[in-house]
């Protein structure tokens, strides 16, 4: 069966100023993602894995090369075009939860659709509560819920939109074994339910090997892109 | 309108969740203050000038020796003012044999537009106040005219070829002692009985005026009319041209509040753009997320923008009703002080506090704004990505204009606001490099402090830009209260100064050149304080660069009245130090004779004259030709004799007048008896009265002063609070961090106070050598003597040290007190 190509990296590069000269962050970066794929970017700390998935999601631009998201080459787009794609077609899930501090959980799993404009809002980020299982903490600040609640909330908010792609930074970084474990579940099934195409930065082996594929990364370069167990299941 | 609703959701969450709390109350406090001084200001003001009005029974008076053109009252009436009409001429006024010569005054339904009357039913006694004037039939002499014929109550007086009837004796009325015509005695018929009485005759000598009042803009609009109107005989006056002292001490009055409400509008607009600062600094975590949400940058500026400007509405209203509750209060307080009421507050400061607070919003606010729109997404992953820094132009422009056109809108004229604002951005920049050299020296010496001066003075050098903004701010806070207080203490002693107890209370006029120095002996032996003689000669003036007058046109209002009148003129050798040159020279012995001129600046202004101008003078039948040598700044308010044409010693001797001068004497003591029995043909004008008034006028204007100056102070404080605030939250994280690696709650509180105390000395150091300078050059805008102070460095620096530093301490208490694990986890 032949799946669309929803995330395209060809040839990218960038680039950064340092004082001890200019340093490569990602070198020569190339791969395909077809819808309903979940990818795990792999390797030790500094080997650009954070870099590149800034690069994929449009937060930044490459200094050389091209990255095509759902059919548009973010290089065409201006910094809004990139924001309104990401409204449209894409979801973050970051270690350190990023969830306003100033709003309760589902005012945080409302924001992204009251920022596209959708008057269901408060029912959709309500529902979407209730399958992460945290309906009863709804109401709830951000410094009243525990890190793996937080989490939670901010996985309900990044798929709360129904979105092509899932981007996931370190999702269980800041959490621990077991309660990482659980948002790791949460992640996949959510994954698996909506054919959201997932691709998650991990140092964890065990969540890497839950993901269909895994690129490592290792000063800036992809040095393997291998399919796994699970991609077969999954399959 | 979906990033209004966005705003107001947003507004109504970080609303409860008390994000907003700080900024909030900063944005309302600021406001509060500015109306609160703008209410105050206005009221105070409003009764200055009314106080400052009633020696003229009016605010604006039209004056002629020839009837008032109908079309000047109805004119004055279509612009709303209130009118009345007063005539006054000289007449023998007889009671059966008994005759006395007095000023008839003939006056209109109204009369006096300002101050009142007070009427008794016998002469010297104590006056009640009427709001009534005599009926058709009647007449109100006063208790000198009245003592005088022997006249009481139902006397039949005759006025002209008319018989009126005694119903009141006139103790008291406002305008009896603006200018030396009016000290005569008096008395008051009205207005209808004027055209029976006969006293209106070819060639008989009646000047006429009609009285104005209403409020400034209706005036200003008078006036432009009647000044728009060529050939006009009426002259008009208002209480500045009628009384200079009263003029001199309602003008700086006025001049003080306004530059104080303007520091106060100042230090509340710094206050706003730190509070915007550390606003744009919390929300740039959220932008970055909403970006990468997928929020645009111009729906994120929108949203922002709508917040802001609702936040900045409700914070305007409820602060100025607070301001109008705080100056209601205030009023309440200072009842007993002032004495007359103060007149209600207008709604005009409400609305001029609201739109300075948004226009101070929007410029001290809106640069941080559009960074917060350019914070890339990119930040949700690197904590480090920042916006790009502003450029000068777009983060200075807003900032600018708003200043620009705060200050122009406080002090009204464009080359007082362009001195004010360059001084201002002089000491901002002065303040930010003395600033950023000072963090930097502090940075070095810290190793030999202890660990918590230490760690103070490293948080002061590491959050550089941080500390060298709040150095400006607090020292520009500092220094503008300093030159302020300066300012208020010698607009104050100068006032008290000008009118001690024994400033002169009588002029003496008509003094025979021959009998000079007999009446100057003849004072002295009766206890006066003499002040100088001089001179008094009739002039006219006839040219002005060979140019007749008739055919110039004159800036002024008043150079049309001096061009067509007789002058006073007057030589001497001394200047005088209640004169002073502004521009040109004394002459010295050398100009003896020589054909030139000194001029006082009212009269170069209102006729437009420069220095090396020829003026030809007509003085008892001969021409002088003379060239301007000076322009005198006159403080009218001295009660010395002065003159607005002065001559050098040798060119006028010929045609030597009279002399004049004024002293103070014991208002009790008999020696004007004497005086008038030895130089009977001395006119004496007893100027008590008026002194009573200015001195009440003075007052009022220094309560006044005191008062707006406490506001300011609160200003003041409001920024110390926003910008103490503005690093709490990153102080929340770095004391948790202190203190889960050990350091004691006492430690990080001493490196608080040794950061706050450090920031503190530094800014006072600064303020205490800016407000030296600025308290310098205000006094000189304000025509004050300055006086250095050095209690102003320790004031400056000590509280400076003591404010800042508690202030520091005390938000930060609260910081040390929060569980680090609530902060890091």
């Amino acid at each position: 069966m032949t799946r669309d190509i929803v995330l395209e990296a060809r040839n990218l590069s960038k680039e950064v100023s340092s004082p001890e000269g200019p340093l490569t962050i990602v070198r020569n970066v190339s791969f395909t993602v077809t819808q309903g794929e979940s990818i795990a970017l792999v390797g030790p700390s500094g080997a650009g894995k954070s870099t590149l998935l800034a690069l994929l999601a449009g937060l930044d631009l490459p200094t050389a090369g091209e990255v095509v998201l759902a059919g548009q080459a973010l290089g065409a787009l201006n910094e809004d075009g990139r924001a309104r794609l990401r409204a449209e077609r894409v979801g973050f899930v970051f270690q350190s939860f990023h969830l306003l501090p100033s709003l309760t959980a589902v005012e945080n799993v409302m924001l992204p659709l009251e920022l596209a404009g959708r008057d269901d809002a408060r029912q959709a980020a309500e529902g979407m509560l209730e399958r992460v299982g945290l309906a009863a903490r709804a109401r709830h600040y951000p410094r009243q819920l525990s890190g793996g609640e937080q989490q939670r909330v901010a996985l309900a908010r990044a798929s709360v939109g129904h979105p092509t792609v899932l981007f996931a930074d370190e999702p269980t970084g800041n959490l621990d074994t077991a309660t990482g474990e659980r948002i790791a579940q949460l992640l996949f099934e959510l994954n698996r339910g909506s054919d959201t195409t997932l691709v998650l930065v991990t140092h964890e082996a065990a969540l890497a090997a839950r993901c269909g594929r895994v690129l490592s990364m290792d000063a800036g370069a992809l040095t393997r892109d291998v399919g796994t167990a699970a991609a077969h299941s999954h399959a | 309108m979906r990033s209004l609703t966005l705003a107001l959701r947003a507004l109504r969450r970080e609303w409860r969740s008390g994000e907003l709390a700080v900024l909030w109350l900063s944005l309302s406090i600021a406001v509060a203050a500015l109306s609160g001084v703008g209410f105050l200001v206005d009221r105070i003001g409003r009764a200055v000038q009314l106080q400052a009005s009633e020696v003229l029974a009016a605010d604006l008076r039209v004056e002629s020796d020839a009837p008032i053109a109908a079309d000047e009252q109805s004119r004055a009436q279509q612009l709303g003012l209130t009118t009345a009409r007063l005539s006054m001429t000289l007449s023998a006024i007889f009671n059966g044999d008994a005759n006395q010569l007095a000023n008839v005054r003939a006056v209109s339904a109204g009369y006096p537009l300002r101050g009142q009357l007070t009427v008794a039913d016998r002469p010297f006694a104590a006056g009640t106040i009427t709001r009534a004037i005599p009926a058709p039939g009647e007449v109100w002499p006063d208790s000198r005219v009245a003592a005088a014929l022997g006249a009481g109550l139902g006397s039949e007086l005759s006025v002209g070829s008319r018989s009126l009837r005694v119903t009141n004796i006139l103790i008291s009325r406002p305008d009896q002692s603006s200018t030396f015509v009016e000290f005569a005695s008096a008395l008051l018929i009205n207005d209808a009985d004027l055209a029976s009485t006969r006293l209106i005759q070819p060639g008989s000598r009646i000047r006429y005026v009609l009285l104005l009042s209403g409020n400034s803009a209706q005036l200003d609009a008078f006036r432009r009319w009647h000044q728009s109107q060529e050939g006009r005989h009426e002259r008009v006056e208002d209480v500045a041209d009628a009384s200079p002292q009263i003029g001199d001490a309602s003008k700086r009055a006025a001049r003080f509040l306004a530059l104080a409400s303007l520091v106060a509008v100042l230090l509340c607009a710094v206050a706003i753009a730190v509070s915007a600062r550390s606003y744009v600094r919390r929300h740039l975590d959220a932008v970055a997320l909403m970006k990468t949400l997928g929020a645009s940058r111009r729906l994120v500026l929108a949203v922002n923008l709508w917040q802001l400007l609702l936040l900045a509405a409700v914070a305007s209203v409820l602060g100025a009703a607070a301001g109008w509750l705080t100056q209601l209060w205030l009023v309440r307080v200072l009842q007993g002080l002032l004495r007359a009421d103060l007149p209600p507050a207008g709604a005009w400061p409400a609305l001029v506090g609201f739109i300075i607070a948004l226009a101070v919003l929007a410029g001290f606010a809106l640069p941080s704004l559009l960074q917060l729109t350019r914070v890339p997404a990119l930040r949700v992953l690197r904590r480090d990505a920042g916006p790009p820094a502003l450029g000068f132009l777009a983060a200075g422009a807003p900032v600018l204009l708003a200043i620009a056109g705060v200050v122009y809108g406080a002090l009204g004229e464009v080359r007082l606001s362009l001195w004010f604002l360059l001084g201002l951005a002089a000491a901002v920049l002065a303040l930010g490099v003395a600033g950023a050299a000072l963090v930097r020296a502090a940075a070095r010496v810290r190793g030999s402090a202890g660990v918590a001066w230490r760690y103070g003075i490293a948080n002061l050098a590491r959050r550089r830009t941080e500390s060298i903004t709040q150095i400006v701010a607090f020292g520009l806070g500092i220094m503008l209260l300093l030159a302020l207080a300066i300012l208020r203490d010698d607009l104050v002693t100068d006032w008290r100064a000008s009118l001690p107890a024994d400033v002169p209370n009588y002029f003496f006029v008509n003094i025979p050149s021959d009998l000079r120095s007999d009446f100057e002996h003849e004072l002295q032996a009766q206890g006066a304080r003499l002040t100088r003689m001089l001179p008094m000669i009739r002039g006219r003036l006839l040219a002005i660069n060979d140019r007749p007058l008739s055919g110039l046109h004159f800036p002024g209002m008043r150079g049309r009245g001096f061009a067509d009148r007789e002058q006073n003129l007057t030589w001497a050798e001394e200047l005088g130090d209640d004169n002073r040159i502004v521009e040109g020279h004394w002459w010295s012995a050398a100009d003896q004779g020589k054909p030139l001129v000194s001029l006082a600046v009212e009269y170069q202004e209102s006729m437009g004259l420069k220095l090396g101008d020829r003026l030809r003078f007509d003085v008892g039948g001969e021409t002088y030709d003379v060239t301007v040598a000076s322009f005198r700044k006159v403080k009218w308010d001295s009660f010395r004799p002065n003159f607005f044409v002065m001559f050098p010693p040798g060119l006028l001797d010929a045609s030597a007048g009279t002399y004049m001068t004024s002293a103070y004497l014991e208002p009790t003591s008999g020696a004007m008896a004497q005086l008038v029995h030895r130089f009977p043909g001395v006119s004496i004008f007893n100027v008590g009265d008026l002194l009573a008034q200015i001195r009440a006028v003075v007052d009022k204007a220094v309560t006044a002063v005191q008062t707006v100056f406490l506001f300011t102070l609160l200003a003041g404080l409001t920024l110390l609070l926003a910008a103490v605030q503005a690093s709490r939250e990153e102080r929340l994280y770095e004391t948790a961090i202190l203190r889960v690696l050990g350091a004691r709650r006492s430690m990080i509180l001493s490196s608080v106070l040794a950061e706050f105390a450090l920031l503190g000395a530094v800014a006072g150091l600064l303020a205490a050598s800016g407000a030296s300078l600025g308290g310098a050059w205000l006094a000189h805008a304000l025509d004050l003597k300055y006086r250095f102070n050095a209690g102003l460095w320790i004031v400056g620096v000590l509280g400076a040290v003591l404010v800042v530093g508690v202030a520091g301490w005390i938000s930060t208490r609260s910081v040390v007190r929060v569980a680090p694990r609530s902060v890091l986890y």
